[in-house]
């Protein structure tokens, strides 16, 4: 019989560490941050800086933070997926058009009240978010790439092919809709309704890391099995994180159609998706404060390279090159969300 | 022969498993009674972990059947076999690394609760009260098995090995469940902590009422909290009985002969 053998912590590092202050939804922040009121006042000031900002930057920054806003949208979304659950998806971009087409379809053609879309809209996104997570989640986690990347590209091509999407051309006179008497039409008006949403996507995205869904998705994770034979449902569990990513993905189209009144298949393309990736891996996956810094990152950067003209793709790519090399799990450093 | 301890709380009937024309285990008869103390003994690579995977739902033998309170398991899945009250631990220590402690714990009891994502968003009451339940749940769980409050928030890869080991037994408490599968408790602990692992695991089933089923190495500690002891051999159970009987099997003792001094391993 063989004896007990070295002590595996003998063999690790395992020397406890000295107590650390639990990361917490600040990250790196945590030190200077470092009671509610100072929070507090960080948040208000964000927030007020971001309520003056259509006004201090003229029309055009405008449209760029309004689309910077879009991506926080969907880059918060896909983060539940990618960040939360571990999930890699390559076809996000469909949710995207989900949302979009179904509000294009249903106020154009069949003269539905906006508002009466959403609903719709959340439904089919739930709907294509089962169909395809259900059988796929089974499996292991690769196989959901690969699936995902199909889908994306079967949205895309079926929205170019059939009538009720209007073709390649796609639909327009998307009309702009009125919320109690206020006719939400001009960039800023927009603006404002995007920047509600980001708060509303942010509240439920800080909500649900820290519940008890939040949890299992960090315990799939981190080790199927033992989640597993700890009682988790890991099916289950993914096929929430990838249908509440499509909600978040499916909300952001139908605002996004409305915003431009005009809609096509380009702007649902495999290379949206990985805009949608990239701002969520750039900032820092799982983390909040990373995810939107990402969004911002991937929309912002190269509006302020323009000048450079046509070297700014490629500038911008090396800049994300270097990111990942020296910082290969975000800008923003931390682990995940705390309380 | 499936002649069953009566009121047996787990039973395994000729039960079967094979890996690409190798067999692991062969018709294995086994019971565990309830609110006991079972030990599951053999040399390496008889097939006592493949036993495990086999009641948890992990493995799916090819003949034979499962019993657990009245349920069958074969048809179920881990998660679902925990449901029904059990719970494991893992040869290697497999906790969450990078969560904290409490977190860990908080995981067994994600099957005895509800709140899903709706409540979560809204933060309804019910949802506050019932993380409030699994948290007060999960230190109890801590408590029990001696962990001190001031350990609860580290992340649990920082915590001595042996507190490791204890938090992977709390978090499977959690579960509350009727069997605990413990594997390999007392690898790489030292003398004083086996002590301390026999005392939790008699407080286990005296105070929870939790039946146990260990494979442990250890025979000394086998024998000395065991009330029935099995041996398992290439597949085969050779031999149950008190740890008395089993010391004194021919059988036992020559599945341990290629170990020389099986004097020795069977602490006669």
């Amino acid at each position: 019989m063989p004896g007990p053998g070295p002590r595996p912590d003998e063999l690790r590092s395992g020397e406890p560490r000295p107590d650390e202050p639990r990361p917490s939804v600040w990250g790196g922040l945590t030190r200077y941050l470092d009671t509610p009121a100072k929070r507090t006042t960080a948040l208000a000031a964000i927030l007020a800086f971001m309520v003056a900002a259509p006004f201090l930057f003229g029309p055009y920054a405008t449209v760029i933070l309004t689309n910077a806003l879009l991506y926080t949208i969907l880059a918060l979304g896909l983060n539940v997926v990618v960040g939360y659950a571990g999930l890699l998806d390559l076809g996000y971009a469909a949710f995207f058009a989900v949302g979009a087409y179904t509000v294009g379809i249903l106020t154009t053609d069949f003269h539905w009240n906006f508002w009466a879309t959403i609903p719709v809209a959340i439904l089919a996104a739930v709907v294509a978010g089962v169909i395809i997570g259900g059988p796929t989640l089974r499996l292991r986690s690769d196989y959901l790439a690969i699936v995902t990347l199909g889908f994306g590209e079967i949205v895309r091509i079926s929205a170019r092919n059939l009538e009720i999407t209007g073709a390649a051309s796609g639909i327009s006179g998307i009309e702009q809709p009125w919320l109690f008497g206020w006719h939400i039409a001009t960039q800023t008006d927009f603006y404002f309704v995007f920047l509600v949403l980001v708060v509303i996507a942010v509240v439920c995205s800080a909500r649900l890391a820290n519940s008890r869904l939040g949890r299992a998705w960090l315990y799939v994770r981190h080790d199927e099995d033992a989640a597993e034979a700890m009682g988790i449902d890991r099916v289950r569990v993914k096929l929430a994180a990838y249908v509440i990513g499509a909600i978040y993905g499916s909300i952001g189209g139908v605002f996004f159609a409305v915003n431009l009144t005009a809609i096509s298949p380009q702007s649902f393309s495999f290379q949206q998706s990985t805009l949608f990736l990239m701002a969520v891996i750039l900032g820092g996956m799982g983390k909040i404060p990373g995810v939107i810094l990402g969004a911002f990152i991937v929309v912002l950067a190269p509006e302020l390279l323009r000048d450079l003209g046509s070297f700014r793709l490629l500038i911008f790519a090396v800049g994300l090159l270097l990111i990942m090399l020296f910082r290969p799990s975000g800008i923003w450093p931390a682990r995940r969300g705390g309380r | 022969m499936s002649n069953h301890l009566p009121g047996a709380l787990l039973k395994l009937t000729d039960v079967t498993l094979g890996f690409a024309g190798n067999t692991v285990l062969q018709a294995v008869n086994f019971d565990v009674p309830g609110e006991s103390i079972v030990s599951l003994i053999g040399p390496n690579g008889a097939g006592k972990t493949s036993l495990f995977n086999c009641i948890t739902g992990f493995y799916k033998p090819q003949q034979g059947r499962i019993e657990f309170a009245g349920t069958q398991l074969l048809p179920l899945k881990p998660f679902q076999v925990t449901r029904t009250g059990i719970a494991r631990t893992f040869q290697n220590v497999r906790l969450f690394r990078e969560m904290s402690v409490l977190e860990n714990v908080m995981s067994g009891l994600h099957c005895r609760t509800h709140v899903g994502a709706f409540g979560a968003i809204l933060r309804l009451p019910s949802q506050r009260r019932e993380e409030a339940d699994i948290r007060r749940r999960a230190g109890e769980c801590l408590s029990f098995v001696g962990i001190p409050a001031e350990e609860w928030e580290r992340e649990s890869s920082t915590l001595a090995y042996g507190h490791q080991r204890r938090v992977e037994i709390a978090r499977a408490l959690a579960s509350e469940p009727k069997l605990l599968l413990l594997d390999e408790p007392a690898a790489g602990l030292n003398s004083g902590e086996k002590q301390e692992l026999v005392r939790l695991i008699a407080r286990i089933k005296a105070e929870r009422g939790v039946a146990v089923l260990l494979i442990e190495h250890d025979t000394g500690l086998v024998m000395s909290i065991s009330e029935r002891v099995s041996v398992l051999d290439h597949g085969l159970m050779i031999a149950e009985g008190t740890p008395k009987q089993i010391q004194a099997d021919p059988k036992v003792i020559e599945a341990y002969l290629g170990a020389e001094d099986a004097e020795a391993a069977l602490a006669l």
